[in-house]
């Protein structure tokens, strides 16, 4: 019996990418969410930052003052709480870049370290 | 009074309930492309199956003045039905009184509903319109969600629970639709959130309008709480039927068998839709199409992790839920939301008795620092388990490329496939002939005069050895090799011969998934 042949189901193929998986490439479509992904950074322990939006509350330190890992730097208000911002590492205070009473935003560089 | 006169009392006690929040409050539902409650579950059950429970509840409230309100059936309204004749229990919070938020008359309405669905073994459908706790009843509104999250988790895996979002559902209120099954949301209708853009703009100075923070595209694209995305409730609405219609009414039995019919085979032919190269890519879902009965298929979660899909079809009448890598998408790679979006599914699939379809062709593991710190270890782990764990009969379809430990993933005979067959254009191996070959013939590559060349001709050699079904078969990793035609055919067959498919594992209390 001949069967009439219908044409199979096509797909865009003009906007495939190319993916890069154990040295083969794919012709695919990438998502949203892959395109969009954040890109790694390493973290810069030199550059001090707040994790959230908040208030400075205290200053200890001042530029050209040597830290220990672990000294408290600032304390800064956030969510109702007052939270010590220690330092990370042991060096030099490179320069403050707040003053008490500034309202800081989501991963502002509060304090450069060197 | 005489039997009249109670009937018309009763009468006019019915229409007082059935106003709801009376005219204002409905056009004001209705302004914003809204049904009612009421109107809701007429639509969703059968003509006139449906049966109202607990009209006549009075608010449980007494603190700032509440006790002199009337509030018709306590802003929800509850009762039991059919869709296309199977039975369902069915809630629906209602907007227009008080907001529909929770009290604890409320809550005891839902509960009991909850209970009777568990007594009768039936589904239980849950419409989620409310503006959250009744701030009023304090401590008594939290302890109104907290029964309704036992009871969640109670009927986890027993009978199946629809969660339908139909408007703001935010705060505590969202842990209720989280824990049941399948999340139908609506385009411009649906809001979910723990918390709403107004706090997190005090809080984190993050300004998001509601629609991007929980709209239903938010839910259905990047987060994954949701599983159904509709243009309008009618859309919606046909959603759930036709989901009733493949799951079995609770886990003790299985889905009601429909009439079985072929493939459309003439539109969907495997080998005019799967191309020969393995970096070329097809839509996986045209695949299980050329096998399901009609070529009917109901996807679940389409728009999430599309790199995998998801959803059921039915098999000489029977239901059964497909798992197939998608190439056309991100190449079809496992990485944290796929392997999330294909564990829960295969969970569910093994707690309602149906058997799983695997359709195996995929490159590996999406690489990345944003995957390695977003666990895709433990995520991807959830896919082991959820394969390991399930006792349903589990047929594997390897159609192209199945190389290192996405093999063993997607249901591999390790993991106790019952049946396992591949197509000719199978590569099972340890991993892609060019990274094998580069690792293997590392020296000779780099010792070579012409190291491209040489490595070219090392990737075609590993290719001719490994890159088939034939290895794995000799080892009886495989058990049949088959011509792709024949696919229908073999899981006919193996449904077939496994329906009495028992298996008896250690004895425990439950296991700990990597969660």
């Amino acid at each position: 019996m001949e069967t009439i042949k219908e044409k199979p189901v096509e797909t865009k193929r003009h906007s495939y990418k190319s993916l890069l998986v154990e040295n083969i490439k794919y012709r695919t479509h990438l998502t949203k969410k892959y395109i969009n992904r954040t890109l790694y950074k390493p973290v810069d322990e030199k550059m001090v930052c707040v994790f959230i939006p908040g208030t400075i509350k205290k200053i200890f330190v001042k530029k050209g003052r040597k830290v220990k890992e672990g000294d408290r730097l600032l304390v800064f208000e956030a969510m109702k709480m007052n939270n010590d911002i220690l330092s990370p590492i042991d060096g030099v205070v490179e320069s403050v870049n707040v003053k008490v009473g500034d309202k800081v935003t989501k991963q502002q560089v509060i304090i450069e370290l060197k | 009074m005489g039997l009249k006169q109670k009937t018309a009392d009763l009468k006019k006690r019915m229409r007082e309930a059935v106003k709801g929040g009376g005219t204002k409050a409905i056009e004001k539902q209705k302004a914003i492309g809204k049904k009612t409650a009421r109107e809701r579950i007429l639509a969703i059950l059968d003509p006139k199956s449906f049966h109202e429970y607990d009209m006549f509840v009075k608010h449980a409230g007494t603190d700032f003045n509440m006790d002199k309100k009337f509030l018709p059936g306590d802003g929800v309204i509850t009762g039991t039905g059919t869709i296309s004749g199977h039975p369902v229990c069915i809630y629906a919070q209602d907007f227009t009184v008080a907001g529909g938020s929770l009290g604890w008359a409320h809550a005891k309405k839902i509960t009991k509903i909850m209970d009777h669905a568990m007594k009768l073994k039936i589904p239980i459908i849950g419409i989620n319109d409310s503006g959250g706790a009744r701030i009023q009843e304090g401590v008594n509104a939290l302890a109104g969600y907290g029964e309704i999250f036992y009871r969640n988790t109670q009927a986890s895996g027993v009978i199946p629970q629809i969660s339908v979002i139909l408007g703001p559902c935010a705060g505590g209120a969202v842990y209720s639709p989280a824990l049941t099954d399948f999340v139908f949301v609506v385009d411009g209708v649906s809001k979910m959130f723990i918390t709403g853009p107004e706090v997190i703009k005090t809080v984190l100075g993050e300004e998001i309008s509601m629609e991007d923070l929980g709209g239903a595209k938010v839910h259905c694209e990047t987060t994954g709480n949701a599983h159904f995305y509709a243009k309008d409730e009618e859309e919606c609405f046909y959603q759930i039927k036709e989901l009733v219609s493949f799951i079995p009414w609770n886990n003790e039995i299985k889905a009601t068998p429909y009439p079985k019919k072929s493939p459309k085979t003439k539109k969907y032919n495997i080998p005019d839709i799967i191309p020969a190269d393995p970096r070329q890519p097809y839509d996986v879902r045209h695949i299980i199409k050329a096998i399901t009965d009609d070529s009917e298929f109901f996807e679940i979660q389409e728009l999430f992790a599309a790199n995998i899909v998801i959803g059921f079809g039915r098999i000489s009448g029977q239901t059964v839920g497909f798992v197939a890598n998608q190439p056309l998408v991100l190449a079809g790679v496992l990485d944290v939301d796929s392997s999330d979006k294909g564990a829960r599914f295969i969970r569910y699939c093994d707690s309602f008795n149906i058997p799983l379809v695997t359709l195996v062709d995929l490159p590996g593991y999406l690489p990345g620092v944003d995957q390695e710190h977003a666990g895709v270890i433990r995520h991807g782990a959830k896919l082991l388990y959820a394969y390991s764990e399930a006792t349903v009969p589990k047929i594997t379809v390897i159609m192209r490329k199945a190389y290192g430990g996405g093999y063993i993933a997607m249901c591999s005979a390790h993991l106790r496939a019952d049946f396992v067959c591949a197509w000719p254009t199978a590569e099972i191996a340890v991993m892609g002939p060019e990274g094998a070959a580069n690792i293997i013939f590392r020296n000779e590559i780099k010792n070579a005069e012409d190291p491209d060349d040489m490595r070219k001709q090392k990737v075609k050699e590993y290719k001719n050895k490994f890159a088939n079904p034939y290895v794995a078969a000799a080892y009886g990793y495989v058990d049949a090799v088959i011509e792709p035609f024949e696919t229908r055919k073999f899981i006919v067959h193996a449904l077939e011969v496994s329906d009495h498919k028992d298996i008896i594992g250690p004895k425990k209390k439950h296991g700990i998934p990597p969660f």
